[in-house]
Formats: structure tokens, C-alpha cells, sequence
């Protein structure tokens, strides 16, 4: 195969493992306070709609992002509500969050269903752009993609350098001791769930805008469940997360390249592949129970109610 | 003045049953209330959702039609819930029930012969409960969440049946469509009476869900699940086997899912087609917790579930609205129903400040 059929999978590798950067960094900042949250998905689906629709009628993609945010950011409320305020089931409020949201986003974009949309562009950065091999590789995407490395970065600063991101894993860890110590649990709680909304919302927004520039019905299609596994196989740390999503990612183009790799197996078959690998990945880790022990937050699924 | 949560010393009884009628309500209010906001008459609304599915005998056997399904899931998953194994694969297990019941009457199906038909029927089961064996296996042997294997295995379900109706399975005389051949008489599900299409597949569903209350009041498995459930260390501390439930969670949940899969292929579809389920098993979830884990609570839970699923077709046809709006009804009813649950293990107070 040629450098340009190398470059072009490269390229398609690290495009679609944005979206599962997005989501599951939020979902892991989420669930490193304590709180496990299975709407991933159904707060995809709606960013993925609102996105969508705003970004089509106002013609501004950056208007779009923003409103599937805040479209995240208030289907992570009523999660929030429910299980912080509550104290209703964690997985089954989750659960709730993603059956609602693969209907609400359904019945919302019926008539923008097929509608084509201007994608995001590639950003042009003068210079490193225009550089032979590396600009192809490394300085032709859009700016959703630079914005996940960034996240990725940030939420590492934040959980291993900030006061805040300690307190945080505090909570996660003994959220009735830091109650005791006067931290608040509730609150920071409710702004973890907010800030999973939020990656989850604008990963829903890059598969309708950039990835692919239409919305479907059910679009996301188990990429938020892939992203809960994949903090579960990072070991709720970043940087694998980071990593695990880039091997999802050239797991999903190794279908569009297959045939160029002389592999003539079923196309429904090389679909599975995600799916397959994110099942090995999971008997991978957990095979140890000590690894899921030694590195999930410790009060991961548990309710705390500082009146109870 | 403010509200406070107090806790129960115990549960009440009396809200555990309460709160999914509150819920069903308030998803009625918030329900027409959406429809009032889009621009429809409420009274049109409520006709065309609720009254109009029911108002003939014919509609009464779709809604039976369209229970039997949400009731086999439902009961099958109850049974894990209640022992905290999350089988959300539901979906993925009819649709391996559908594929394999279909798989011997492609097969055998040419002659008509008496067996053939009960040999669907187990074959979907046991389909069904292979597929949910991987996620027990996987979760007794190498500590994997069960929540996420069984749903990959939706996705892994759905291709593979995607690959069979275009590929090897289909009709060679069906014009290129991607489906199986039409099954034969003897091949489908006998129906329960004339002009409608509920067949016998409803009459076992409620004498499988007769059986799970017999399960779970009076046998010693099913309170060892029960305990597993309620208190997870007396369960351990009295040394029943966990790993024990969870397949026994797993391959029931899986065999009523297969059941349900075969059903609609060999009834109400009468083929193999890319899609056998307008998502059933995840509506099934809903109907186990809204009907409380109980047998007869599911068994209202699904007719209710299914009247949902009637309405949002007929308010596709009259009032021109998306079908979808059948998943935003199934949402809303278990967020309600969560929340209403606040008031089973919590006293809310007014304490003055």
C-alpha cells in the first residue's frame, strides 16, 4: 500500500476516536466522583440532534457545539437530580437517561432525518499545513479533533494537579469522609455529572457535524457504551483512555481499509469488530479482579445522601 | 421552612405499589402536555393514544400481540434484576432466538410435520440462552460487567442477522429483498382466534409468568436470588453461590428473550427480516421495573407498555406524529417512576429553619 493509503488510515483512525476521547474522559471525570452514569449514549444521541439542528439553522457550527453542550449538560441534570438529590438507583437511572435520550433525539430530528449539513472543515494552519507528510498527518483536522487533545490534557491537570481534582477523588473514594471535612460532596457531584453531559453532548455534535455531516436516527450507534467500557479498560486514567480510544478508532476504519488488505470477509462481520474488540478488552482488564479493585473509585455506583 | 428527606425505618409497602401509578400518571399529564405544545387537541390526543388502539376486538389482539413479547422479557429479567445481575442484552438474545428458531424451519420447514414447530420454539430458547451464557461466562470467569458484554452482543445480534437476510438466508425469489423465504402454515404460531393476530406464544408468556411467581415465592433458588438482591452479604455470609445466580439470572433472562425473538419471527412477521424487534427488549426493562419485579406488575407493565407502542403508531397515522414518540412516553415513564421511588425509602418533611 501506498504512504498516501497509510496516511489516509492514519487520519481516519484518529477521526474517529474523537468522539469516544469526548465522551469518555467526561464519563471518566463522572464516575472519579463516584457517580456511574450508563446515559452516555442517550446523551449522545441528543447532542448529537441538537447539534445538528442548530448548527443547520443558524448556519454556525460553533453555535451548534455549544447548544449540544447545554443539551448534555440538562440530560445529566435529570441524572443528576435523580440519582444525587434522589437517591434513586444509579444503573437504572442510567439507563432511563439512555432509552430517553435515543427517543427524545429520535422524535426531536424526524424532519432534519438525511438533511445534509456544511461539516466542519479541516482547519488550515498557515505553514504546518501546507509541510509534506506531517501536514497530512498531523495538522489537516478539524477543530473538534485538536479540542479532544486539549480536553485531554486539561481533565489530566485537573484530576492529578488541581485542589479541586483532588477533592474530587476524594468524594469518589470516601464520600462520607469528605462530608465529615467539610467538603461538598453533593455539589461537586452534581458538577462531575454536568461535565460528562457536556463531553458527551459535543461527542454526540461531532458525529452529526463532522464525522458524519447527518443526522440519523441512532446515530452513535453503542459508541457511548464503547466509551464506558473504554474507562473501565484505561483503569480510570486519562491518558489511557486517550490511548484505548485511538485503538477503538483504528479498530472502526479497519472495515473501510479491509479489502485494501486483500480481506474479503462480509462487511456485517468487519461491523462487529468494535463491539468484539470492546468484549476482549473488558476480559482483558477485569481478568485480574485486583486491577478493577486497586483503581475504581470506591464508592463508583453508590448513592450518599448527607441527610440519610 | 424546607423539605427534608427522612429515611423509612422500613420500606412502605404501600408507596412501592403507589409509585408506578403515580409515574403512569405523571407521564400522561407531561405526555399530553407535549402533545398540547405541539399543537395538538388534548382531547384528540388522548383518543387517538389510548382509546382508538382499543376500541375494536381487533386492536384488543394487537395489544395482547405486542404484550407477549415485553411480558417474556420482562419476566426473564426480573428474575436477574431482583439479584442485581443487569441483563440489558435483552434485545440481542431475541434476536439470536429469532435467528435460530427461523434457522430449522429454514431447514427442516419444507415438509410439514408436527414437531417442527415445537422445535422452533426451543431452538429460539436455547439461542437466547447461548447468547446470554457469554456475558454470565464471562462475568463468572474473568469479573466482566454484564451490563456492557450483553449489550455489545445487541449490536454483535443484530449484524449477524443483518448478514443472514442479505447473504446465505435469502429468499432466492424474493425479488433481492433482504429476507428469508415466507414461512408455511405449519410454521407459524397458531393464532388464538379469528380476525386477530395474537397468537399462542400470549397463553405461554402468562403461564411462564404464573411459573416465575412460583419461582420466586416458592422455590429455594429463587429466594437465594432474592436475598443475593436484597442484601448481598447475608447472601454471601450464608454462603449461597453468587456465581450460581448469576447464570441462573443470565440463562433465564436469555431463554424468555429467545422465546420472544422466535415468536415474532414465526407469528406476527412470518419471516426472517433485518429488523424483529422494534426494540422490545429494552422496553422490557422499563416494564420489569415499572412493574415492580412482580409477575403480575409486569404483566400490567407490558399491556401498558404495549398500549404505548399501539398509540405512537396510531398517532403516526392521525395526528402526523413521529412513531418515535412511543421511546419518549417509555423515557418518561421510568424517570417518573424513579423518582416517585424517592417515596418508598424516604419520608419528605418540612422542618422549619
Amino acid at each position: 500500500m501506498s504512504l498516501d493509503t497509510w496516511i489516509a488510515i492514519f487520519v481516519s483512525t484518529v477521526v474517529a476516536a474523537t468522539p469516544l476521547i469526548y465522551a469518555a474522559l467526561g464519563e471518566l471525570v463522572t464516575e472519579k466522583a463516584g457517580v456511574l452514569n450508563l446515559g452516555v449514549e442517550g446523551m449522545m444521541l441528543v447532542g448529537a440532534v441538537v447539534g445538528f439542528i442548530v448548527g443547520v439553522n443558524s448556519g454556525s457550527l460553533v453555535l451548534g457545539y455549544l447548544a449540544a453542550m447545554l443539551a448534555g449538560v440538562l440530560m445529566s441534570l435529570v441524572f443528576g437530580v435523580l440519582t444525587i438529590t434522589l437517591q434513586a438507583n444509579q444503573v437504572a437511572t442510567g439507563l432511563a437517561l439512555t432509552l430517553f435520550g435515543a427517543g427524545l433525539s429520535a422524535f426531536v430530528g424526524r424532519s432534519y432525518a438525511g438533511q445534509p449539513i456544511d461539516g466542519a472543515d479541516a482547519l488550515h494552519i498557515p505553514l504546518l499545513s501546507d509541510l509534506p507528510v506531517v501536514g497530512a498527518l498531523l495538522f489537516q483536522f478539524n477543530a473538534l479533533v485538536y479540542g479532544s487533545i486539549a480536553l485531554f490534557f486539561a481533565v489530566q491537570w485537573f484530576l492529578s494537579r488541581s485542589h479541586a481534582g483532588l477533592r474530587l477523588r476524594a468524594i469518589g473514594e470516601a464520600p462520607s469522609v469528605s462530608h465529615a471535612i467539610g467538603h461538598p460532596v453533593q455539589k461537586t457531584r452534581y458538577r462531575a455529572v454536568m461535565f460528562g453531559g457536556a463531553c458527551s453532548g459535543i461527542a454526540g455534535a461531532y458525529l452529526s457535524t463532522a464525522l458524519t455531516p447527518m443526522w440519523v436516527e441512532g446515530m452513535s450507534s453503542g459508541r457511548g457504551w464503547i466509551a464506558l467500557a473504554l474507562v473501565v479498560f484505561a483503569t480510570w486514567k486519562p491518558l489511557r483512555v486517550l490511548l484505548g480510544a485511538y485503538l477503538f478508532g483504528g479498530v472502526t476504519v479497519l472495515q473501510l481499509y479491509a479489502q485494501g488488505f486483500g480481506l474479503t470477509v462480509p462487511s456485517e462481520f468487519l461491523s462487529m469488530l468494535p463491539y468484539a474488540a470492546t468484549i476482549v478488552v473488558l476480559v482483558i482488564i477485569c481478568r485480574d479482579p485486583k486491577t478493577i479493585l486497586l483503581n475504581q473509585p470506591a464508592s463508583l455506583g453508590k448513592g450518599f445522601h448527607p441527610d440519610a | 421552612m424546607r423539605l427534608r428527606l427522612e429515611k423509612r425505618a422500613a420500606p412502605s409497602a404501600a408507596m412501592r405499589w403507589a409509585a408506578p401509578l403515580m409515574a403512569t400518571l405523571l407521564m400522561l399529564v407531561t405526555g399530553m402536555l407535549i402533545l398540547v405544545l405541539l399543537g395538538k387537541a388534548p382531547g384528540d390526543a388522548f383518543r387517538v393514544f389510548f382509546i382508538k388502539p382499543l376500541a375494536s376486538v381487533y386492536g384488543i389482539g394487537e395489544l395482547l400481540l405486542k404484550t407477549t413479547p415485553l411480558l417474556l422479557c420482562g419476566l426473564g429479567l426480573a428474575i436477574g434484576f431482583r439479584s442485581n445481575v443487569w441483563n440489558i442484552g435483552a434485545e440481542g438474545q431475541l434476536t439470536i432466538g429469532g435467528i435460530c428458531g427461523a434457522g430449522v424451519a429454514l431447514a427442516f420447514g419444507d415438509t410439514e410435520s408436527s414437531w417442527l414447530l415445537p422445535a422452533m420454539l426451543i431452538a429460539g430458547v436455547i439461542g437466547g440462552m447461548l447468547w446470554a451464557a457469554i456475558p454470565a461466562l464471562l462475568r463468572t470467569r474473568f469479573n466482566t460487567s454484564e451490563i456492557l458484554v450483553s449489550l455489545m452482543l445487541v449490536y454483535i445480534a443484530q449484524l449477524l442477522l443483518g448478514y443472514l437476510v442479505h447473504g446465505p438466508w435469502r429468499d432466492p425469489d424474493g425479488y433481492n429483498f433482504p429476507q428469508s423465504r415466507l414461512f408455511n402454515d405449519w410454521e407459524l404460531l397458531p393464532l388464538l382466534w379469528d380476525g386477530v393476530r395474537t397468537n399462542i406464544a400470549f397463553l405461554i408468556a402468562l403461564l411462564l409468568a404464573a411459573l416465575s411467581w412460583l419461582f420466586t415465592a416458592k422455590t429455594y433458588a429463587g429466594y437465594r436470588m432474592q436475598v443475593a438482591g436484597l442484601a448481598p452479604a447475608a447472601a454471601a455470609y450464608a454462603g449461597f453461590s453468587e456465581r450460581r445466580n448469576i447464570w441462573l439470572a443470565l440463562l433465564i433472562s436469555g431463554a424468555t428473550a429467545g422465546l420472544a425473538g422466535i415468536a415474532e419471527v414465526a407469528g406476527p412477521i412470518g419471516q426472517l427480516q433485518p429488523q424483529v424487534s422494534p426494540g422490545y427488549g429494552f422496553a422490557a426493562i422499563i416494564v420489569a421495573f415499572v412493574g415492580r419485579l412482580h409477575p403480575l406488575g409486569i404483566l400490567l407493565g407490558s399491556l401498558l407498555m404495549s398500549l404505548l407502542y399501539l398509540g405512537g403508531e396510531q398517532a403516526q397515522i392521525e395526528l402526523a406524529l413521529p412513531s418515535a414518540i412511543t421511546g419518549l412516553f417509555q423515557g418518561l415513564l421510568l424517570f417518573f417512576l424513579l423518582a416517585a421511588d424517592l417515596l418508598v425509602n424516604f419520608r419528605i418533611t418540612g422542618s422549619a429553619r
